[in-house]
């Protein structure tokens, strides 16, 4: 009886959560969705919104799924490797291995992007590398492809790590009877681990691609503002051009866009890819 | 044909390593050469730690990152703990609902979250150091609840139970039982939120007030304006600050025996 | 077993040492607040890199009023900043078209200049200059003045530059830079094709996106601040740039270069306003007298290289400044360029659609 009442009073210890998530997680959101679908005078219109059909709009909208993608893919292709290559070393040690791998991921990511801005620019480290072995000096800086550069470098970590989580929880007795029975390591790798690792490649995809659609310091600093990315015109209505009705709306499309996408992945993982997220 | 296999292996993660890690290698050099341009070497020099340490606007941008990040980290601590355990005797779908609620924040574009919270402080606030606190509690509490909620699954109610039937309050069983079992979540949550609410430059940029700068807004200001070498100074501590905590929390995990990366 | 009651004596006193931190940080956040509060203080609006802060700390120790500095990019961004309304800001340094918009939404507040000590020290001719935004010299009290020209760094350009065609040549493919501002952008290919700055003509306007646009394969880079440091560091071989930066680059690296071209460009005027939302009007005008003084106006001259329009500092500088044409140029230049102006709210609407079509373009 005593337990029971106290059960039901834990509840409330949730209450000052509750209170905030209401007032800082749903009223913000309430807030967002209201600017976009008013205009300045407050009437209700939905062309904000509708405003992603404008050229400028989809197609910076384009260029920041486009980018991401490419960002997510080589995050992927990079990551998949090496953290097969940590899962399958021995045990010991293997928590420092890993260590340095996920570590830049704790440091600030304007200083990541500092540091790349040194190496990258015409006169940086790279091509003062180059210089000295006497090859033609490389136009990276202020492209797509710095771009590109930056958000690999800056998301990479987030693939790195839960890749390896899950691979390094694969039972090695399964891969002994996989052997034993006679499959060779291709089919050992193609039958076992990819199909065992996809959770931990799921929610690696989630975490590189949600940022990288977003982003739009990285294509201000690295990409001298040239190319407009969905974050840079979102940023923009807010900061310079004061249409914040319009800004709304488009942050109502991202929005949308990422639960979607967010959706459809973890419908196919059913549950078990929200837990791999940490 | 095993030996070469390993031996790929070997060098690709060190190439790998090599890759993430030149560009924090050259900060770190470049923040004792005694020369603005990046590709001269004018000797070795402590001359931009010096004057970092005398620039004013760098030492109140340290200071109120500090301030910022560790009241959010503490508050999101408390709010986050308290709410893991209330939802842990809720009714399925009240839990359901506080869990997505919570995931918002954590799936949610940075700028969607920041954009939110600045037109929510516009209207009913102000924007300044409260608002900024506000926001990066927000952004912090996600990560102190799934840190914590694990731990408490794994707490067994028995112990909880028969520490009752032997006489313990509620209050004083829950200290001795229970709360010894989630303190590494808890330690683990607030290192999260800390570290969360410390890198954060895009909710930051929307929700700060006038002649206000953290760390990230200041570098941000300091990377559209060019080269400073002080920065390459601030980097480097910055790096050393990070590898002494990540040690802290590894020391820690370590000790608590547990073998995979807690992070 | 005793080596966990280690453990939890160690976890117990980290937990009481952020328990201690957290109890002093909000202690020394509420102090912080107290002192926000208080009646004594200035927040002050100003571009960026646009001040010695030195002088702001000798202001705060002279007359015991802090100081609450915040920086922004462009124009656009202060207005939108400013309107949001979430930040009272006292006063702003902002350019002559932003300004004279301000005054003409109502937004300004007329300064005091009567108790201004060293309000004489500012040339008559600047304030003439100011007429053309601020008809009573009531509103704005410059600060600096410049105009905008191509910076180019003669090692990579073997031509002389005269005219703003250059920023078409081929030649330069990914070697110049631009402004990343919009009526910056915009005034050079008005220039180039003989149109005024402030054309209100939707035409000729478009036709100089469409020169922009076709400009957009040649362009590194969009830049505002950093673009000086670029031109410093041979990133790129011409930026438009403000003359100011021209001459700081010029010290730094001997090969470059500053020209406002034949066709005339723009002479911009960065004044000091009170705003409308300024809640220490008092404070604000002592903040711009004090900036007005020859020791402060010749420590943010050092600083900054922009033309002052302080005559007693100008009467302290050596002839080799004064004769720098980057800093002051000759008055034939000076007849070929315009002082913005602000174009209106529907000009305005259609300049941020143009930039916007540019930018994405």
């Amino acid at each position: 009886m005593r337990g029971r009442w106290f059960l039901m009073n834990r509840k409330w210890l949730a209450t000052p959560y509750a209170i905030w998530a209401l007032g800082f997680i749903v009223l913000p959101l309430i807030m967002v969705i209201y600017y976009g679908v008013t205009n300045g005078a407050g009437e209700f219109t939905c062309s904000n919104v509708m405003a992603i059909t404008d050229p400028i709009h989809y197609k910076a909208f384009g260029n920041s799924v486009l980018i991401a993608l490419g960002s997510t893919l080589i995050c992927l292709i990079i990551a998949y490797p090496l953290a097969y290559i940590l899962s399958q070393s021995e045990k010991r040690g293997a928590g420092t291995v890993i260590m340095i791998f996920v570590l830049p991921m704790w440091i600030n990511f304007l200083l990541r992007v500092l540091a790349l801005q040194m190496i990258l620019s015409n006169t940086g480290i790279l091509n003062a590398i180059l210089k000295f072995f006497g090859l033609p000096v490389q136009r990276i800086m202020y492209t797509k492809g710095a771009i590109l550069i930056g958000m690999v470098y800056d998301y990479i970590p987030f693939m790195i790590l839960p890749i390896y989580n899950v691979m390094s929880k694969i039972d090695k007795d399964v891969l002994e009877a996989a052997q034993d029975l006679g499959a060779t390591a291709f089919t050992t790798f193609k039958r076992i681990i990819v199909p065992l690792s996809l959770p931990g490649v799921l929610s690696g995809i989630i975490m590189v691609f949600i940022p990288s659609l977003s982003e739009f310091v990285v294509a201000d600093i690295l990409g001298g503002s040239k190319i407009l990315l969905f974050g840079n015109v979102i940023e923009q209505e807010f900061n310079v051009l004061n249409n914040w009705n319009l800004g709304s709306g488009l942050s109502i499309v991202l929005m949308i866009f990422i639960f979607i996408s967010m959706a459809i992945m973890n419908r196919n993982e059913g549950e078990e890819g929200e837990a791999m997220l940490w | 044909m095993v030996n070469v296999k390993r031996f790929a292996g070997k060098i690709y993660v060190g190439l790998i390593a090599f890759l993430l890690y030149a560009p924090l290698l050259i900060l770190i050099v470049c923040s004792f050469n005694n020369s603005k341009a990046r590709t001269v070497w004018g000797g070795f020099t402590f001359r931009w730690y010096i004057e970092l340490f005398r620039n004013q606007e760098v030492l109140m941008a340290v200071k109120t990152s500090l301030l910022l990040t560790t009241s959010a980290a503490m508050i999101a601590m408390v709010l986050g703990t308290l709410a893991c355990i209330g939802m842990s005797v809720m009714g399925k779908r009240t839990k359901m609902i506080f869990q997505s609620v919570t995931n918002i924040p954590l799936l949610n574009a940075d700028i969607v979250t920041g954009i939110a919270i600045m037109l929510l402080c516009v209207h009913f606030l102000t924007l300044g150091f409260g608002s900024v606190l506000i926001a990066h509690v927000t952004l912090g509490i996600p990560y102190v609840i799934l840190n914590v909620m694990p731990k408490l699954q794994q707490v067994n109610k028995s112990i909880y139970e028969a520490a009752l039937d032997l006489g313990a309050s509620h209050v004083y069983a829950f200290i001795k039982v229970v709360l010894p079992e989630i303190v590494p979540g808890i330690i683990s949550g607030f290192f999260f939120a800390f570290t969360v609410s410390m890198d954060d430059f895009v909710i930051t940029y929307f929700t700060k007030g006038a002649g206000m700068n953290t760390i990230s807004t200041m570098l941000y200001q300091q990377l559209r304006r060019g080269i400073n070498p002080e920065m390459y100074a601030l980097s480097t501590l910055l790096l050393l600050l990070i590898l002494l905590l990540l040690g802290m929390i590894n020391h820690l995990s370590a000790s608590k025996k547990s073998r995979e990366v807690d992070f | 077993m005793k080596k966990k009651k280690v453990l939890r004596k160690k976890i117990i006193i980290l937990g009481i040492v952020f328990l201690v931190a957290i109890c002093v940080s909000v202690g020394c956040g509420s102090s912080q607040n107290k002192t926000t509060a208080d009646d004594h203080t200035l927040v002050v609006f100003n571009y960026g890199d646009y001040i010695d802060t030195e002088t702001i700390r000798m202001f705060e120790k002279e007359t015991g009023i802090q100081v609450e500095y915040e920086e922004y990019v462009t124009p656009e961004d202060m207005y939108t900043k400013y309107k949001s309304g979430a930040i009272d800001y006292d006063l702003i340094c902002t350019s002559d078209y932003m300004i004279e918009k301000m005054i003409k939404e109502n937004e300004a507040l007329q300064i005091d200049t009567s108790k201004m000590e060293y309000y004489d020290n500012v040339g008559q001719e600047y304030l003439d200059f100011c007429k053309a935004f601020d008809p009573d010299n009531s509103y704005a009290i410059p600060y600096f003045w410049g105009t905008v020209g191509i910076l180019y760094n003669e090692e990579m350009v073997d031509e002389e530059i005269t005219s703003w065609s250059v920023l078409w040549n081929e030649k330069y493919k990914n070697e110049i830079v631009m402004e990343n501002s919009m009526r910056d952008a915009f005034l050079v290919p008005l220039k180039w094709k003989g149109y005024s700055l402030n054309t209100t003509d939707k035409n000729q306007l478009l036709e100089a996106q469409k020169l922009l646009m076709k400009q957009k394969p040649l362009v590194e880079a969009y830049l505002v601040d950093e673009s000086r440091d670029a031109m410093i560091a041979g990133d790129a071989a011409m930026a438009v740039v403000y003359s100011g930066d021209a001459t700081v680059a010029m010290e730094a690296n001997e090969n470059l270069n500053y020209v406002v071209p034949e066709e005339g460009s723009n002479i911009w005027f960065d004044c000091w306003m009170i705003p409308k939302s300024a809640k220490h009007k008092k404070e604000a005008e002592l903040f711009i007298d004090y900036m007005n003084r020859e020791d402060i106006a010749m420590l943010n001259f050092d600083y900054i290289y922009y033309g002052t329009p302080n005559s007693e500092v100008y009467k302290l500088l050596d002839e080799e400044t004064k004769e720098d044409e980057s800093i002051f140029p000759v008055q034939e230049v000076m007849d070929k360029c315009e002082v913005y102006q602000y174009l209106g709210n529907e000009i305005e609407t259609f300049y941020n659609q143009m930039w916007k079509e540019l930018k994405s373009y």
